[in-house]
């Protein structure tokens, strides 16, 4: 095939076995479809999801997709969605941490203590309650890595002893009120990113797409490996920046994109890269996939659980105090149950699996966007928070289903 | 490594038995004990460069024992290793492979979510400013795999998609990128179909022509005859017999093994012998 035309094929097309070939449209889709029948969905589930319940609760009520309601839904999804950043990293190594909700509530109260009975300044406050997230997750680590007790039961206790941690730390007050000239209230209620900044933003995320791609193909280029073709990557950088630039246009209508979605959007994006591109990503994924094989290959597995315990709960913490923050207080109610699964659910319905090693940092994004437009949808069509439990807990029961018939599509099509 | 042009004339007759070689790897006297067990009694092993040793036994015979001792998983309790004529101590796994000797165990330690590239520099991931330089450790990929005229159809599909054989030549080619001087093979086509072996013994071959001493050990005597140079028979943890393949026949190798001439093989060999001498 190689030697029948006058094309060079790159190192490695040469095998004629390959059915898709990266400069043939046909072969992209087909390989996308074979891909799809093996299982391999990504996050197509979760993004046709998200379609149907806009086109749902649009019909159902309009202002659903309006301007401001979608400014609320970004806004009020970013602190849950940060814990859901969190237990996506758990979720990768095939652990569960069910205590994140009450560490968010115990972290925010240790903040709110700091801040409002101790009189210290905001930043103290944060970092003690951010102190306590990464001393949760040292401890949880060393539950695991020394003592061998099963995630699942150590995060049992731990929901359970945090939430008596944030009742102590209340003491008698029950609700503390921040301080509602703090920065951090400022920043997490009313700091927005619009007019001509919000459009400089979108221009710099298109160009830096764009600059990566280019670089990348540049390299594979040179190394002579099959590399996407310049047009692709353009379309690709346009239809990204017409996208966003379409979306900064829409939400400017309203306020614009809080300053608070904007941190957790970087956190993901952040997150995907040190997963995917650093030695660390790597090496959560070997210890998710095959652990015995990740030690043998000397990687360090205690060392992984470690670092992956200690962010999941320090996100959890980040994501009480700016979810605190939000709301004002702290309130003996905070991060109880709904906070707890919500951010469990979020991760799994975005597509990272239960079962460890498959899973991306962008589903923290698309599962927490889905749960918090559902729960927004079902209030502004006036239906009773009984049925959005319900709802909730269905949509739960679906992306477990999709993420189970998938994983058994995979296996019997050999792509594990 | 030297990576030897390719040649037209098998590689057996390049290495013809009795031509001088430089030895690699080399064993003597070690013993090891476990408890009450005398796992290895005085056993000695030597590798030259571009030789395939197979190493056989019934089961205790101490082979499992003798191959951890060489990967550093064991210490000897007393005996020499020598490596390219220098003594070492390969203190642990880790250092076995740094002085070069590298090891595919029985469960190729693959992890099955990943792709083959991130599958063969695991643990040893190329970086190009703190990132992970997927194109170099591609580019390297192809190389190793080619080195080994080896059939991966992409080396971007995870692990769960390739066959019992691919899988066992993704765990050699892992084995190859520390730039290694001898390779063990512990039971490669143990659980691999005919192509299959066919294929992984093909790699032998490669890896002998690439220069390296590799150290088979199989339960699989046809396979061993097929590919080694020297077959060493262990048997109770001490050293039992070595042959020459050209010299051997099954029926002497399974008498080595057993410890005995008065079995099943061994009398069916006989008779068969009886009945076409008339």
């Amino acid at each position: 095939m190689a030697e029948s035309t006058v094309v060079k094929t790159s190192a490695d097309q040469l095998d004629e076995r390959l059915i898709a070939n990266a400069s043939d449209p046909l072969g992209i889709l087909r390989a996308f479809w074979a891909r799809l029948k093996g299982g391999d969905l990504g996050s197509l589930p979760v993004v046709f999801g998200l379609v149907v319940i806009s086109i749902v609760f649009y019909v159902k009520e309009p202002v659903f997709l309006s301007s401001r309601n979608l400014v609320t839904i970004t806004q009020f999804a970013a602190p849950v969605g940060i814990i859901a950043l969190g237990i996506v990293l758990v979720l990768l190594l095939g652990e569960i941490d069910l205590s994140v909700g009450s560490v968010s509530g115990a972290s925010a109260a240790v903040m709110a203590v700091q801040i409002v009975n101790s009189g210290r300044p905001v930043i103290v406050g944060i970092i003690a309650g951010i102190l306590v997230g990464v001393v949760v997750g040292l401890v949880y680590a060393f539950l695991y890595t020394k003592l061998g007790v099963p995630s699942f039961v150590f995060s049992l206790a731990g929901l359970l002893a945090f939430q008596g941690v944030l009742l102590y730390v209340l003491g008698s007050d029950g609700t503390i009120n921040l301080p509602s000239d703090s920065w951090l209230l400022d920043f997490a209620r009313f700091k927005f990113l619009t007019g001509a900044a919000s459009y400089v933003l979108v221009v710099l995320i298109g160009l830096a797409f764009l600059a990566s791609r280019l670089l990348s193909q540049r390299s594979r280029t040179r190394a002579e490996l099959s590399a996407p073709s310049t047009v692709s990557i353009l379309v690709k950088a346009a239809l990204l920046t017409g996208g966003l630039a379409y979306l900064t246009y829409y939400l400017n209508i309203g306020r614009g994109w809080s300053y608070l979605w904007l941190f957790f959007a970087a956190l993901v994006v952040a997150m995907d890269f040190a997963l995917r591109r650093t030695r660390w990503g790597r090496h959560v994924f070997a210890v998710g996939g095959n652990e015995e094989a990740a030690r043998r290959s000397g990687i360090k597995v205690t060392r992984i659980y470690l670092s992956v315990f200690v962010g999941c709960s320090t996100l959890a913490a980040v994501g009480g105090i700016l979810g605190a923050a939000q709301l004002t207080s702290v309130s003996q109610a905070t991060g109880t149950t709904d906070t707890n699964l919500t951010a469990i659910a979020a991760a799994v319905i975005g597509g990272t699996s239960l079962f460890g090693g498959r899973g991306s940092a962008y589903s923290a994004m698309l599962g927490i966007l889905v749960l918090v437009s559902i729960s927004s949808g079902l209030n502004l069509i006036g239906v009773d928070s009984s049925v959005r439990f319900m709802v909730t807990g269905g949509v739960l029961l679906l992306a477990v289903a999709i993420d189970s018939v998938s994983r058994r599509a995979r296996s019997s099509s050999g792509r594990g | 490594m030297t990576t030897a042009p390719h040649q037209d004339t098998p590689a057996r007759e390049g290495v013809a038995p009795g031509e001088p070689r430089e030895v690699v790897l080399s064993l003597s006297g070690i013993h090891k004990r476990f408890g009450a067990v005398q796992a290895l009694t005085d056993v000695r092993l030597e590798v030259a460069a571009g030789e395939v040793v197979a190493l056989v036994g019934d089961n205790g015979a101490g082979k499992s024992t003798l191959v951890k001792v060489i990967a550093g998983v064991y210490q000897p309790d007393s005996g020499d290793i020598e490596l390219a004529g220098r003594r070492v101590k390969v203190a642990g796994p880790r250092q076995a492979q740094d002085l070069g000797i590298a090891t595919v165990f029985q469960d190729l330690a693959l992890c099955d979510n990943l792709d083959v590239v991130a599958n063969l520099f695991l643990g040893q991931e190329r970086l190009k400013a703190g990132a992970i330089d997927e194109v170099a450790m591609e580019v390297e990929a192809w190389r190793l795999l080619r080195s080994l005229s080896a059939k991966i159809p992409s080396v971007r599909i995870p692990i769960a998609a390739l066959s019992g054989g691919q899988r066992q030549t993704v765990a050699i080619a892992r084995s190859l990128v520390g730039k290694p001087k001898v390779v063990m093979l512990d039971e490669p086509t143990a659980a691999l179909g005919v192509a299959q072996t066919a294929e992984v013994l093909n790699l032998v071959e490669r890896l002998r022509e690439n220069g390296l001493g590799v150290i088979l050990i199989s339960h699989n005597m046809a396979d061993v005859q097929a590919v080694a140079d020297r077959i060493v028979v262990l048997r109770l943890g001490r050293n039992e017999a070595e042959f020459h393949t050209d010299e051997v026949t099954t029926t002497d190798l399974v008498a080595a093994i057993t410890g005995a001439s008065d079995n099943v093989v061994a009398s069916r060999a006989a008779r068969s012998k009886e009945q076409a001498h008339g």
